[in-house]
């Protein structure tokens, strides 16, 4: 089984988001980047149907140099191969979607493996993009995964319960946190990783659809007050969000 | 200039975000001159569509098709997109719910459309709408432009009020739309919805425990405030890595994103990664034993004390306040 998966370099969850001088990004000085998080369950997930089907898994990511450390991190997991669309040029989720879909064409694989959303601008889309792009089912923000004969029986989020989806392949899945827990490189991975090769190629110029015209802090929430300690406080709380929050 | 807002229906009801989008649209249309039409997908839904026209779309299409009983992202973006065409819609209005941003990405494509996702304010700026995203878990906002011919934007449930119906009752025009085989080429088999369990992410208020609740059973006194408040049960990471509660209720920048109006917060610490999913909440009340707790930062309402103890005292008196 020919296996794919689509991965982003993203600030850690930690970061404190600061606005860079150009008024439209983040500040990404000091701040630490890593694999982003939907993506470790798209790579494990990848990693499993290699494991049950046999097959390969190759990692792609559209970026600049420092994409090539999220690459590593998914060879040292297990992957055969990855290949970076070098590109350090701002992209919408359209641009992005539009080079992967042309990298992936070419790799043809069973099954296309993305995040159900990147954690920097949580757009949520390009998985369906590429899809769409290509041609395939999808099905997005999967928490379990079966595939069998031909066939993806998958089921994925939806508010307050799941959908139970099937689709032949070859197909696009988003994986959700739910499903296994993406495993940690091991030494053997973390050694192994640093020989292989980084396949890169330079995807079309971007063409963008959607245009940031300013990034900024949402305003600053002032610490509100502490009503008091204890049960004592509990009617002047009810009464609080009842009479000047007016929400109860 | 035509909006055609997507008015989303599960089990043939209209969800509150079908009225929330129709009503977002309405005002832009205003502001720029346009027209607003409502689409409903599904088997049979005719029936339900005049009651968009109380919220600003006198006019809608409704497309149905006894294979559009079950939701299916493929024919669905292809409904929606014809629809588009045929109308030449320049903006297309969808919720940021489980299935509108299934939709909204192979909407875009098929439209060669410009995609602004989860949005929490539209504007109009020199004739132009303004649209304002969240990003990096509402760490940041941004404010982008749809540069190309039409627009596809996904609105964050909740966010956007849908006010009250002005009784008005839209006109209904079936459209047929060919669909063939392949169009079906994911379907949903079935649905499991746990009976009665509001999401986080559409609910108005949400009650959200933490890793100081010590115990899953615990939960049950968050679910009973929960319950008397008619809210929605979050979680922190913490507790749903324990497998206390489940993964869909965790709210934070790998769960949930929230802005319910009231957010009461249990023995949660407030860490960063949490404090990014639900500090646009309207109003946040933190509980906690520890004053110096990071969360009371976000709070507009601090109790300081003992979950075990004022949590009871909380639903009480709320039952006091409701009647109930
Ligand atoms: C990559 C990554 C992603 C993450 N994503 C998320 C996310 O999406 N969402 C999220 O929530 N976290 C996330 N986290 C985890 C986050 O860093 C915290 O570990 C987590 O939020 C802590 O949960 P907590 O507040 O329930 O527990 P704790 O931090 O242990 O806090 C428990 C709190 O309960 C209070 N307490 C104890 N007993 C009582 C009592 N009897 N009465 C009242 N108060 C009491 C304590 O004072 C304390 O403040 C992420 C972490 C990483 C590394
Ligand atoms: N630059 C990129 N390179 C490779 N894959 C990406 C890139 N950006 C996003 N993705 C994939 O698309 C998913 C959804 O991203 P987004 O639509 O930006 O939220 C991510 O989880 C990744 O799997």
């Amino acid at each position: 089984m020919k296996l794919v998966v689509c991965i982003n370099h993203v600030p850690d969850t930690e970061t404190k988001v600061k606005v860079g001088p150009d008024g439209k990004s983040i500040d990404t000085t000091g701040v630490n980047f890593v694999m982003n998080p939907y993506d470790e369950y798209a790579v494990e997930e990848a990693l499993r149907l290699k494991e049950q089907h046999g097959g390969d898994v190759t990692a792609v990511s559209l970026g600049g140099d420092s994409h090539k450390e999220t690459l590593r991190k998914a060879l040292a997991m297990g992957v055969d191969a990855a290949t970076l669309l070098n590109d350090g040029s701002t992209r919408d989720s359209f641009s992005i979607a539009r080079a992967l879909a042309d990298a992936v064409k070419e790799l043809s694989p069973d099954v296309l493996f993305f995040g159900k959303q990147s954690i920097d601008y949580d757009n949520a889309a390009i998985g369906n993009m590429v899809a769409e792009l290509l041609g395939w089912p999808s099905i997005a923000v999967v928490v379990k995964l079966e595939v069998a004969d031909g066939v993806v029986k998958a089921e994925r989020e939806i508010e307050g319960g799941h959908e139970h989806v099937e689709a032949r392949l070859p197909v696009v899945i988003t994986a959700q946190k739910g499903g296994h827990e993406p495993r940690y490189p091991s030494l053997k991975g973390i050694m192994a990783a640093k020989n292989k090769p980084i396949a890169e190629k330079t995807p079309a110029a971007a063409s963008n659809k959607v245009e940031v015209l300013e990034m900024r802090k949402p305003p600053a929430k002032s610490p509100g007050k502490i009503v008091g300690t204890g049960v004592d406080a509990v009617p002047e709380l009810v009464r609080l969000l009842h009479e000047e929050a007016k929400v109860v | 200039m035509l909006f055609l807002a997507v008015a989303e229906q599960r089990d043939n009801q209209l969800k509150k975000t079908a009225f929330e989008v129709v009503c977002a649209s309405s005002k832009l249309a205003g502001a720029l001159g346009g027209e607003v039409v409502g689409l409903v997908i599904g088997g049979t839904v005719a029936d339900i569509a005049p009651a968009l026209g109380g919220y600003g779309a006198q006019r809608t299409v409704v497309v149905e098709n006894e294979k559009l009983a079950n939701y299916s992202t493929t024919a669905y973006a292809k409904v929606i997109a014809e629809v588009a065409r045929q109308l030449n819609a320049t903006h297309v209005m969808l919720s940021a719910t489980a299935m509108g941003k299934d939709l909204a990405p192979r909407v875009a494509v098929r439209l060669d459309a410009g995609l602004a996702a989860d949005c929490t304010a539209l504007s109009v700026k020199d004739g132009v709408i303004v649209a304002t995203c969240p990003v990096y878990a509402g760490k940041a906002l941004i404010d982008v432009r749809v540069n190309s011919a039409v627009g596809v934007y996904t609105l964050r449930p909740n966010v956007f009020t849908a006010g009250l119906s002005n009784g008005t009752a839209a006109t209904v025009e079936k459209m047929d739309i060919a669909l063939e085989e392949n169009d079906f080429s994911v379907v949903v088999k079935s649905t499991t919805q746990a009976t009665g369990k509001l999401d986080v992410t559409e609910a108005s208020i949400i009650v959200s425990g933490g890793r100081g609740l010590k115990g899953p059973e615990n939960f049950a006194m968050i679910e009973e405030l929960a319950g008397v408040l008619g809210a929605a049960v979050g979680a922190s990471r913490a507790v749903v890595d324990a497998g206390w509660r489940p993964h869909d209720e965790q709210v934070g920048q790998t769960g949930k994103t929230v802005s319910p109006s009231l957010y009461i917060a249990v023995a949660i610490s407030g860490a960063i990664q949490h404090l990014a999913g639900m500090s646009s909440s309207k109003y946040i009340v933190a509980i906690n034993k520890d004053k110096d707790a990071p969360i009371f930062q976000v709070a507009d309402y601090g109790m300081v004390g003992d979950a075990f103890e004022i949590v009871p005292a909380l639903t009480q008196e709320f039952k006091k306040l409701l009647g109930k």
